[in-house]
């Protein structure tokens, strides 16, 4: 027998066949739920690290999670931002804004005014506990459940419900789907409905603020679903390599419409241990305790205009409801998952903390709940004295073409010639 | 030879440039005169880059303005976006077309659209150079001429030079431009014009008409077509590379053709093209491009459609091959004298 090629390898053997696996929530619709499995510290027992620290010595707290708010409802620990009952009640109250507001806005699309709208339940401290850690003028790059940010920073609710309502006073002209906010004068980006191209644009920024010798710093919020995109690669690698004054955050709330966390990794780590495979600082904060995530952010913040680079913040919470009001979540997963959640909520935690303090009531506060529901009543009926969506009031028809670049080329003249010419047919009683 | 650019009409003095010093300069002039553009990618600095269109830039302008980046495209056009809406004008390298897929998505669908969601909040003043097309032995992965990508996208310009001369001028109009702007770069014609003829000695640029290039600021208007040659019995319809091909097989041919070079796809100069069909009543468009939904379908859907009256046969298109661009049988797939030498013989024989 002529001798053949040499090859290596081992011989093939009787083995077993492969199988993939894929993975499966723990509860599915009709469940009882048990979270004993989780881990969930004391408050208050974990160190806080000086922010100028080599990355590595934040590391263990990646696989930990910092919490200051405890049952008793008192804050302890080394990461107790220690913030005066001022400050806890306009956190407390821009909670409670945001929360009024995502309802009003869901009912208002139940209603057929707009065509989609997202709320942030359960997930208020993290955008306004950020919002008040950071200075003003520091950038924001938001996904699309960052709405609290903008509400902290005081842009006004009627322009929000514009946006919503795709009407003729929309900030974006009716471009963009309901909630996609853009708003520069508040330093916050306009948002994207690709997931986590934010994430590499929020280093840019920095990276440029870095070249321009600026002192402010960006920011930029992912969940922990679309974490698992390449841009949150690039973002991790760029931040890494170019020292970025950058604050990275993923919001962990476990659900990416209805794949759970296991598909975006979960099951083997925790996303802010991905902090340490690029050298940066990671922290893994109670993102219902908004003592812990302002504590966090703010580290983070000091750290990165320390000139220490970038941070990876991963804010463990649940999404309370659907993934937008095109979403049952009933159809996959467990009522009970919510009605349970060990960490509580984020209003009610801060509540209880203040009443303790002695500086709130529940008096007081079903008074200020009330005068949410007023203050979001009237920006509404203000918005909808601008039309709501599909009601023949939004901005005049030849904006469609505009933008596009910063001037009309001559085939988007011609097709917007068009665009008149069929609304002469199709809306013949048309008035700008 | 018809110049439009009204800079080389008057006497500024001008040194004779290939198109990689051509580019060089365009940034060193854009680096010097506007603080707010940085050049990014990968290889770009200290080396100054795989085809050495930055060299010296990083020593000269320092590394905040000029630096390597991880082999990470996405992350390049991604933090350019980034860095546009902080207001600077990113000037990042794509290193070969070919590489530009990974970021697509924050080219496509962040940095053209930006302007128009943000309804003017935020804009993307961001050039994209990359060298593309074939003719250098580079295989599949570094052949590549995917202009039609973009020219299908809105809120893109897409802008391609086939002289030094025109690469100056348009990358300084591109830099300038506040809309995202991507720069290919013919690199088979960075060293000198090509004929297509692969096996005849290759030409330097040194002393040829479009090498000529004005020392200092000027400016090629994006949209604005160039005259390469008058005629009066076709109309060649091309960009880059191919127009020297095309301007060698006319001339080879003794066809009378009028030669366009286009310069920009996106915006598109039409008049230029419009007027000239009307006058020769033929048209013939070659790109190096693969065929199917290539640009030149779209030229030739406009000639048509805008034309029609003034054809006297129907209008051709020679462009390469629906493959992967090969390797060893890369003259095979080129669009050269042969392909487009069969379209003329059509066109010309009535």
């Amino acid at each position: 027998m002529a001798e053949g090629p040499v090859r290596t390898g081992k011989l093939r053997g009787n083995l077993p066949p492969l199988d993939l696996y894929v993975p499966e929530p723990r509860y599915r619709p009709g469940d009882t739920v048990d979270y004993t499995h989780l881990e969930i510290p004391e408050p208050g027992l974990l160190a806080r690290p000086d922010e100028a620290c080599e990355a590595q010595e934040t590391w263990p707290l990646t696989l930990d999670m910092v919490r200051v708010l405890g049952d008793d409802d008192q804050a302890v620990g080394p990461w107790n931002p220690g913030l005066d009952p001022e400050t806890l009640r306009r956190m407390l109250s821009t909670m409670a804004l945001t929360r009024a507001f995502d309802d009003r806005m869901y009912r208002g699309q139940r209603q057929g005014k707009t065509s989609f709208y997202m709320k942030c339940t359960g997930e208020e401290a993290i955008s306004i506990a950020c919002a008040h850690a950071l200075a003003a003028d520091d950038m924001v790059f938001p996904s699309y459940r960052q709405q609290g940010v903008l509400i902290a920073r005081g842009y006004p609710l009627v322009e929000m419900v514009n946006q919503i309502y795709s009407n003729r006073a929309d900030p974006l002209k009716g471009r963009q789907l309901p909630i996609m906010y853009s708003a520069k004068d508040y330093g916050f980006f306009s948002i994207s409905g690709n997931l986590a191209t934010q994430f590499p644009q929020a280093v840019g920024w920095a990276m440029a603020s870095a070249i321009k010798g600026d002192t402010r710093i960006a920011t930029s919020f992912v969940g922990e679903g679309s974490s698992a995109e390449g841009d949150f690669h690039a973002a991790m690698t760029f931040a890494a390599v170019y020292n970025a004054p950058v604050v990275l955050n993923v919001v962990n709330n476990q659900w990416a419409i209805s794949s759970f966390s296991g598909f975006a990794g979960a099951e083997r780590t925790t996303f802010a241990a991905r902090a340490a495979g690029y050298g940066i600082a990671g922290l893994r904060v109670d993102g219902n305790d908004i003592l812990a995530v302002y504590a966090a952010m703010e580290w983070a913040a000091n750290r990165a205009r320390a000139g220490k680079g970038p941070t990876l913040i991963e804010h463990f919470t649940y999404r309370a409801e659907g993934h937008s009001t095109s979403d049952d979540p009933s159809a996959y997963r467990s009522a009970r998952e919510a009605e349970d959640w060990p960490l509580g909520d984020p209003i009610m935690r801060l509540k209880k903390h203040l009443i303790a303090l002695g500086e709130w009531s529940e008096e007081q506060h079903a008074a200020m709940d009330r005068d949410l529901a007023e203050q979001v009543k009237a920006a509404t009926k203000e918005a909808e004295k601008n039309g709501i969506l599909g009601h023949g009031l939004h901005h005049p028809f030849h904006t469609m073409f505009e933008d596009v670049f910063e001037e009309l080329p001559w085939h988007l003249q011609e097709q917007a010639d068009q665009a008149i010419r069929e609304r002469q047919t199709k809306w013949p009683e048309w008035k700008e | 030879m018809i110049e439009e650019n009204p800079v080389s009409l008057h006497d500024a003095p001008s040194r004779s440039m290939n198109m990689i010093e051509a580019i060089n300069d365009a940034l060193d002039i854009m680096m010097a005169r506007d603080p707010d553009v940085v050049i990014m990618g990968e290889d770009v600095g200290y080396f100054g880059g795989v085809f050495r269109a930055t060299a010296g830039l990083q020593k000269k302008f320092g590394k905040n303005r000029v630096f390597d980046t991880p082999i990470n495209e996405c992350g390049i056009i991604g933090a350019a976006v980034g860095m546009a809406a902080y207001g600077l004008r990113p000037v990042p390298e794509i290193q070969f077309a070919d590489y530009i897929y990974p970021g697509l998505d924050q080219l496509v669908s962040e940095a053209a659209r930006l302007r128009y969601r943000s309804a003017g909040e935020f804009v993307a003043p961001i050039t994209v150079r990359s060298p593309f097309g074939g003719g250098i032995f580079g295989g599949q992965t570094h052949s590549q001429s995917p202009e039609a990508l973009f020219t299908h996208v809105a809120g893109l310009k897409t802008v391609i030079p086939a002289t030094p001369h025109d690469a100056k001028g348009l990358l300084i109009a591109a830099i300038e431009d506040n809309d995202p702007v991507i720069f290919f770069e013919p690199k088979r014609i960075y060293n000198g014009p090509f004929d297509g003829y692969y096996d005849r000695p290759s030409r330097p640029w040194k002393g040829l008409p479009g090498s000529q290039v004005p020392e200092g600021y000027y400016k090629i208007p994006l949209g604005k077509a160039r005259v390469v040659r008058e005629g009066a019995a076709l109309t060649v319809v091309t960009y880059g590379t191919m127009v020297h091909v095309a301007e060698a097989v006319l001339a080879e041919k003794g066809v009378d053709a009028e030669i366009i070079d286009l310069r920009s796809l996106v915006p598109l100069d039409i008049d230029t093209v419009e007027k000239s069909v009307e006058k020769t009543g033929k048209c013939l468009v070659i790109h190096e491009a693969t065929r199917t939904s290539g640009f030149g379908a779209e030229l030739v859907t406009l000639v048509q459609e805008r034309c029609f009256y003034h054809l006297e046969a129907p209008v051709e298109r020679v462009t390469g091959f629906d493959t992967p661009y090969p390797h060893s049988l890369e003259w095979a797939y080129f669009p050269g004298p042969v392909r487009i030498g069969e379209a003329v013989d059509r066109l010309m024989k009535d």
